[in-house]
């Protein structure tokens, strides 16, 4: 059987098991619409200022909460998920089948990658018909899904370094949402970030992939904004460059540390 | 002479400054069931999973099927199946699904059904991971090591928590697979299965092997003396000038000796003349649980 296939073949199976656990799968497509409804009840009064421009605050959240949402599919899921299978040993068990690494692991960050895309799908609906927020098109949809695809990537090889460095499954949730919810909000994901955002923060901030992420999927996402044939959120590749550097690094790291089995 | 599946010479994995094993040599033929013990903490884990290819060794030479485990080749991992005490699989596919999936990985699979038959699983087919038993869910991991049609299968210690019947069934297993020509490497704590099962033992204690054999010849234990016991009713004395019987705190007396048929003899003629009976009388070889305890020197187990 080729790679591929045997990914395919995992990939469906996996699939098989995440349905089967429904309390999960409710939660993981809900939490993200669960924020966007509280966000936008508590903080989405008014217009956010973007140059000469005036946005919704309830269609900068639907955006917010579109890479919200691919990041908790792609980092937090799969830190968590991860190291709850090492605990396990179901990963020690594949490593002494002839199963490749790379069809198990490619088929893990598939399946994330496909509940983040549907995420991204049911926020973006949910904006147009709640809030009724616009839908990317033409050039601006190829750049939201450039941006997808390569940010669910780098986030899932992040993750995967990072359960390097998780003692066991335990310790897991606090560990991830420690190492996320921090850039969550300096990110301008929970809270927005205008033009009258600190700039302390902006400058944190600017380190780390996720507000690159964020504003990278925001530009796609209201790319067809143009005010005087200009466009109003400019869609800037370093951020996603940015991002993929992330990624990169997160590879190397994941490929070097990562254990198949549970630490002692 | 059988072609050989393990071998291994000198075999060392220092952590630190802790040497685990100190120059372990095994070999091990094929259709052979080997049964390697030892106390936890002796280096028993760590030999077997450099076997296994999970460790990297520090020193010697390791071949299993002719590939050296630390190379990770899937040409290596299609031939052997693994029962490991600390792995697990996905809690919510149905124990089917479960070795279907499994079988997938080989290029060459039993039969998913006949495998589930095998481990006596029938009738939790359909049934989740989730919902098993433990020892319902160590069958599964035979089921699972099984479905890849290996030519070789590491025990590790397979029929812990099993009751005696499911253990009697796990060992038919076993023997069956012997029989068809399947290689088998054995850990265990249970000195009976390894008499049952094993064609041959190993004995490590301290990181080094300190005895190989067939369970009966072990160590020299088929020459080592037969113990008897015994007991006369209340108030009776033993015919000492017969015997080297020692006395035991319960009234019970015992002998050791190179010559059984000879003292069992001296003793019921003794007690026949004087219509005396003994209330215990009996006769036990050492069995490999003495040997191997002797061997290790009871030795306090830690992990």
């Amino acid at each position: 059987m080729s790679a591929v296939a045997q990914s395919l073949r995992q990939l469906r199976f996996t699939n098989k098991a995440f349905w089967r656990n429904p309390a999960s799968a409710f939660f993981t497509f809900a939490f993200p619409l669960m924020f966007l409804v509280i966000f936008t009840a508590l903080l989405g009064q008014g217009e956010l200022r973007f140059g000469r421009f005036e946005l919704d605050t309830t269609t900068y959240y639907v955006g917010a909460m579109a890479a919200f949402g691919v990041i908790s599919a792609c980092f937090t899921n799969i830190a968590i998920q991860t190291t709850f299978s090492r605990d396990e040993g179901i990963l020690k068990r594949l490593r002494g089948t002839p199963l490749p690494a790379g069809a198990y692991m490619s088929a893990r960050v598939l399946h994330a990658m496909v509940v983040g895309a549907i995420l991204v799908a049911i926020t973006l609906v949910f904006g147009k018909l709640a809030y009724d927020s616009p839908f990317p098109t033409g050039g601006p949809l190829f750049e939201f899904t450039v941006t997808f695809l390569v940010g669910s990537l780098s986030f899932a090889a992040l993750a995967l370094a990072l359960t390097a460095v998780i003692p066991n499954a335990d310790a897991a949730p606090p560990i991830v949402n420690a190492a996320i919810l921090p850039l969550l909000f300096l990110s301008g994901i929970f809270i927005p970030l205008d033009d009258e955002a600190p700039e302390w923060i902006t400058t944190v901030a600017e380190i780390f992939p996720v507000k690159h992420f964020a504003d990278a999927m925001r530009a796609g996402f209201l790319g067809n904004i143009e005010v005087a044939g200009q466009r109003v959120f400019v869609f800037d590749w370093v951020d996603v460059a940015i991002v993929a550097a992330w990624g990169l690094l997160g590879l190397i790291l994941a490929a070097r540390f990562f254990s198949w089995e549970p630490r002692r | 002479m059988a072609e050989t599946v393990i071998a291994a010479r000198g075999l060392r994995k220092s952590y630190g400054d802790n040497e685990a094993v100190r120059g372990i040599d095994l070999e091990v033929s094929a259709g052979e069931i080997f049964a390697f013990l030892g106390p936890n903490g002796a280096g028993k884990t760590t030999t077997v999973e450099i076997l296994e290819g999970y460790r990297a060794r520090t020193g010697g030479e390791v071949s299993v099927l002719g590939h050296d485990p630390a190379d990770q080749d899937p040409a290596l991992k299609r031939r052997f199946g693994i029962v490991l005490q600390s792995t697990g699989v996905d809690p919510y596919l149905t124990v089917r699904e479960t070795v279907a999936l499994y079988a997938g990985y080989y290029p060459s699979p039993r039969d998913v059904d006949e495998v589930i038959d095998l481990a006596g699983l029938a009738e939790k087919r359909t049934t989740r991971v989730k919902k098993l038993s433990g020892g319902q869910q160590r069958r599964l991991d035979v089921a699972v090591a099984l479905a890849g049609d290996p030519e070789l299968l590491f025990l590790d210690e397979p029929t812990t928590g099993f009751d005696p019947n499911a253990r009697r069934n796990a060992w038919g297993i076993v023997k069956n697979l012997a029989d068809i020509g399947k290689t088998i490497f054995l850990t265990t704590h249970f000195m009976d299965e390894a008499q049952y099962l094993a064609d041959r033992v190993a004995v490590i204690a301290k990181g080094e092997v300190v005895a190989e054999g067939t369970p009966g010849t072990i160590a020299g234990r088929d020459r080592m003396q037969t113990r008897i016991r015994f007991r006369l009713p209340e108030g009776k004395r033993p015919a000492l000038e017969l015997t080297d019987a020692v006395g035991h705190a319960d009234g019970s007396w015992e002998v050791r000796t190179d010559n059984p048929t000879k003292v069992v003899h001296d003793l019921t003629a003794w007690a026949l003349e004087r219509g005396h009976t003994y209330e215990v009388l009996e006769v036990t070889q050492p069995s490999l649980e003495d040997v191997y305890l002797e061997l290790t020197g009871g030795e306090e187990g830690h992990e």
